[in-house]
């Protein structure tokens, strides 16, 4: 890149495509300076700042969605917008709110410095955005490894808990693992297409367009599918695909609880937004290959999540193995894109009430949560229902949605990845999604009955009363917000015309 | 049709549904109450207009009929309601058991009566809106919303092991909805009709007809999806336990109503849309019916000492004629069951109303332990002699004509199993009679006396006696007239079941 070409950049005003990000960005930056510069009885609104500039980001979207640079190719190549980038976007906004706003919750509990927390979580938020954007593996690359880094920090906030601790080095652990494994699958595509004696090269094979282009005429090239495989195992270790889920029980269950929800919704559909960019705009000639890999994943993840997450009693690791299970059902999904193009906007209506749904839940979680962050048990919830309705609605509301139980918008999730999935023939995967869900009932539908209904116990230990948790109660924003994330859960299981519509399908 | 009755229907089906979510809003629990009476007596009203005004000659095609857009027209899924010959009488049923079994409810005193209330208040609307919809998307929808709440009464106000049956309810039941949604999923995928409308459907596959394999398949799920909804042996282990454990509104609502979602399925949708897979499942849904439903569950019931778990267990049982009359596939089979899809509705509530009642006065439901309560409470053991005839098979009552036509279709498709179920009737006329016998008549045991010394038993009070008595009247009004609804049940039948036949036709040189 020469200073000529800089320069043409620099005044094509492309930096304009990418003002969402850098937005945030120094809105990020703008809070550090914010703790320096004020009063310390004024940095309690630090957490709120952060929040309205994310709102303000999330509007800018919005209100620019069909924005001019939607299809180029920016920065010579390194990014490209994408209608399904704008959905994502608004997507990763949305969640990194309501992170910011579990973080409200739960970080005055502690004595840990907060502004730090509202930074990274936006840092990495703008980093996933870059993500979803990239054309070109090097961006792909940076972008990726901003987001682990950023988590690596964010799993292990709560440096006292030797649990988090933990949590934090399996995580650091298998995240270089899989950054590794990916960059080894990147490398491998690049020398496959940058030999000379090859036909149809351009000029690098970073760039999505040249790999489709040469997959398109050598796809039985060895190096290429193994490159492709590789980075396909990579984004299996960021979604919770089997064989790559083993971290996701203790990281999910050690990590600060709203990180937990941030890793549940924003990390995963991270994974799911590339796995698409690169199964749909990078590797459709190796449908060959791919489509087998994914479908054992597929299947594999959906048995694997639903019978770990059977007889768990953490909620948190019930909420990652359960998630696992969840993006067992979207890898059917993505599957089918192969063969069904609006398979995509089916995977990203999942994700929405995914969203919904987890965020709602989480937040019942945080509100239960003691000093201790990471031993919350079912037992925790017993009377909740009696004590705090509120609570439990919004938590059957959750979890219901989780379950897939109409009228619910997690059903209209489901419902859809079946039918695109019939569309597609995946019988097998169909059959076996639908025993997942069958099982998913039963531990969904335990979490429920221990908040609602009174548990048996003998008359001889009646003495050893539940463990009591220290319920927070929810002030009025965050019944508001709580209340909201309900509200259109149920709203979209009964009427999703308008995220089915908003979707690009 | 004019567009007043398409807005009285949506009413029918709204109004317990609003009802329920003013309640959760927040009202006081006396205006509550007043606010769920009307809401069981709107739909109810609504349903006997709706009947007298459907056209005498029109029962073949649906009538009444609106559309509302979901957001989901790009997948052909709208909000469509209306009624036909065969759902005309399944919504009348629905909307007088529920009106039935709110009134119970609304005297019962159950503990949190408000929630109890708005849920029995969803789960009507549920059913009103299954019978309904046109839309079979919508059909599978509401059928979930009326069991949703189920599920959560079994498990707050349910007696005995409540937590264990709640819980294997909602695996079963679920387990059987998820199979049964695959097959509607399938219809819709596999018919290219880019709908989930029915009568497009049906205009569609009349067309061109699915593959012979392919109905197979998909009337494979629907057959056990559907089946285990209604109980079919081996799938319905749910059902007593259910029963025995679920709060009598709950249980009378669904034995009594959601329960025939499966029935009326296979009839309005599986039947008509899939004659060929018909064919092929014709004979191990009859056996399975025959043999297991009627003959094993039959003589399980013979051996229950529980009074609820009897009726639980000899509801299973009557579903078994259903299957049978299903499938013979001929029309008078299909009439029938839907004669006996509303005859044992009615009469199934009325039992396990009554089977409450009785549990108030002698404070058990196990039936060695009772006797002798028809002299303090005459209305009672009249009524529930009454639900017993009915529940037999005896004429005059509507249960009758149902089991009549299903054994004169059954025994053209084959005598063997006809005079199996002529045993069934037996076998159900023993376990009834011996019930009535020990509740009403002979000594009253140790136990009762000692009860019945502390609480003189009280006969039936209006608060029980008027919802009995319109299930009694519906009864014996059904088995006095039974042209009351079965014109309509026959005008709409021979459009489907014709092609059957005609299937057979086409499928039988194929045989040898």
């Amino acid at each position: 890149m020469t200073t000529d070409y800089l320069k043409s950049v620099a005044e094509s005003n492309q930096w304009w495509a990418l003002g969402p990000e850098i937005m945030l960005a120094c809105a990020a930056l703008g809070l550090l300076v914010m703790e320096i510069i004020l009063p310390k009885k004024d940095r309690r609104f630090i957490p709120y700042a952060a929040m309205v500039a994310q709102a303000m980001v999330l509007l800018t979207v919005i209100f620019n969605f069909q924005t001019t640079w939607l299809g180029e190719n920016l920065f010579g190549g390194l990014i490209k917008l994408s209608p399904w980038g704008q959905v994502a976007r608004v997507f990763f906004l949305v969640s990194s709110l309501l992170v910011s706003f579990l973080g409200t919750i739960c970080l005055p509990r502690t004595k840990l410095p907060r502004v730090e927390f509202y930074h990274i979580v936006m840092v990495v938020t703008a980093a996933m955005m870059l993500l979803v954007h990239s054309n070109h593996f090097v961006m792909f690359f940076v972008a990726l490894e901003t987001v682990t880094i950023g988590f690596y920090i964010l799993v292990s906030y709560f440096r006292d808990n030797a649990l988090t601790l933990e949590a934090g080095l399996k995580y650091l652990v298998l995240g270089a693992l899989s950054s590794a494994i990916m960059l080894f699958g990147i490398v491998l595509l690049y020398g496959a297409v940058g030999k000379v004696s090859v036909n149809g090269i351009t000029h690098t094979g970073f760039e999505f367009e040249t790999l489709n282009n040469f997959l398109r005429h050598h796809p039985d090239n060895f190096l290429a599918i193994a490159g492709a495989l590789l980075l396909v195992g990579g984004v299996a270790f960021k979604i919770g695909a089997f064989p790559f889920q083993i971290w996701i029980p203790d990281v999910y269950q050690g990590a600060p609880t709203p990180i937990t929800a941030f890793l549940a919704v924003s990390s995963k559909a991270a994974g799911f937004a590339v796995l698409l960019t690169l199964v749909n705009q990078v590797f459709t000639p190796l449908a060959g290959v791919l489509v087998p890999v994914l479908s054992v994943l597929a299947a594999a993840t959906i048995i694997m999540g639903n019978l770990a997450a059977l007889t768990q009693r953490n909620t948190k690791r019930l909420m990652g193995l359960s998630g696992i299970s969840h993006a067992g059902y979207l890898l059917i999904g993505v599957v089918a894109s192969f063969t069904v193009p609006w398979a995509t906007s089916a995977v990203w209506f999942y994700l929405g009430t995914y969203l919904l749904a987890s965020m709602a839940v989480f937040g019942v979680m945080t509100y239960l949560t003691g000093p201790d962050d990471t031993n919350q048990t079912l037992d925790h919830y017993e009377h909740l229902a009696k004590q705090h309705p509120f609570l439990g609605g919004v938590l059957a509301v959750g979890v219901g949605s989780l379950a897939g139980i109409p009228p619910l918008a997690g059903f209209m999730g489901k419902l859809l990845l079946f039918i695109v999935a019939f569309q597609a023939e995946l019988y097998p995967l169909l059959a076996i999604a639908i025993g997942g869900v069958v099982l998913s009932i039963y531990y969904y539908f335990g979490w429920i009955k221990s908040a609602y209904f009174e548990a048996w116990r003998p008359a001889a230990t009646a003495t050893t009363a539940a463990p009591q948790s220290a319920i927070t109660t929810p002030s009025l924003s965050g019944k508001l917000i709580l209340g909201l994330l309900a509200l259109a859960t149920l709203l979209l299981g009964c009427y999703p015309g308008p995220l089915s519509d908003w979707l690009p399908f | 049709m004019n567009s007043l009755h398409a807005q009285l229907l949506q009413l029918a089906i709204a109004t317990p549904l609003v009802a329920a979510l003013i309640m959760a809003g927040g009202l006081p629990k006396r205006l509550a109450v007043k606010l769920a009476g009307v809401a069981f007596v709107v739909p109810a009203l609504i349903a006997a207009w709706l009947w007298q005004q459907f056209p005498a000659e029109g029962g073949a095609t649906y009538h009444y009929l609106s559309n509302w857009d979901t957001g989901l027209g790009r997948f052909g899924i709208t909000l469509k309601l209306g009624l036909n010959g065969i759902a005309l009488p399944l919504f009348l049923l629905a909307a007088t058991v529920g009106l039935a079994a709110g009134l119970y409810a609304l005297r019962s005193g159950a503990e949190r009566l408000k929630l109890y209330l708005m849920l029995l208040l969803t789960m009507q609307g549920g059913l009103l809106g299954v019978f309904a919809s046109v839309d079979i998307f919508f059909f599978y929808f509401f059928h979930e919303l009326a069991l949703i709440p189920t599920f959560i009464m079994v498990g707050l106000w349910g007696g005995r092991d409540r937590n264990y049956a709640a819980m294997k309810m909602t695996i079963y039941l679920t387990a059987g909805a998820l199979l049964s949604l695959l097959g509607l999923i399938a219809i819709y995928v596999k018919s290219g009709a880019q709908s989930f409308d029915l009568i497009e459907l049906k205009a569609v596959l009349a067309h061109q007809s699915l593959a012979p394999t392919v109905q197979k398949y998909i009337f494979g799920l629907l057959l056990f999806g559907f089946g285990t909804l209604v109980s079919l042996w081996p799938l319905h282990t749910w059902a007593p336990l259910g029963y025995g454990a679920a709060p009598s509104s709950a249980a009378m609502l669904h034995a009594g109503v959601l329960k025939k979602f499966g029935l009326y399925g296979l009839i309005q949708i599986a039947l008509p849309l899939l004659p060929v897979g018909a064919q092929t499942w014709a004979w191990p849904l009859a056996l399975l019916a025959g043999i297991g439903n009627v003959l094993v569950i039959g003589l399980i019931t013979l051996a229950q000492r529980d009074l609820k778990q009897m009726l639980g267990y000899s509801s299973v049982m009557h579903m078994g004629y259903c299957f049978l009359g299903i499938a013979c596939l001929s029309t008078i089979g299909s009439g029938g069951v839907v004669l006996l899809m509303v005859a044992h509705g009615l009469s199934a509530a009325l039992l396990f109303m009554l089977a409450t009642s009785v549990h108030h006065r002698t404070n058990t439901f196990d039936l060695t332990e009772m006797g002798g309560l028809a002299q303090k409470t005459p209305v009672l053991a009249a009524c529930f002699v009454a639900g017993t005839m009915a529940s037999i098979g005896l004429p005059a009552f509507a249960n009758f004509w149902g089991e009549l036509a299903i054994f004169v279709a059954l025994w053209k498709f084959s005598p063997g199993l006809t005079a199996v179920a002529v045993a069934g009737v037996v076998i159900s006329a023993i376990y009834g009679l011996r019930a009535v016998a020990r509740i009403f008549f002979g000594p009253p045991s140790e136990h009762l006396q000692q009860v019945m010394a502390q609480h003189p038993p009280a006969d039936l009070g209006w608060g029980e006696r008027l919802p009995a008595l319109i299930l009694l009247a519906a009864l014996l009004g059904l088995g006095l007239y039974p042209q009351l609804l079965s014109r309509s049940i026959d005008q709409a039948l021979p459009v489907g079941i014709a092609k059957v036949s005609a299937g057979s036709a086409t499928v039988s040189p194929a045989k040898p």
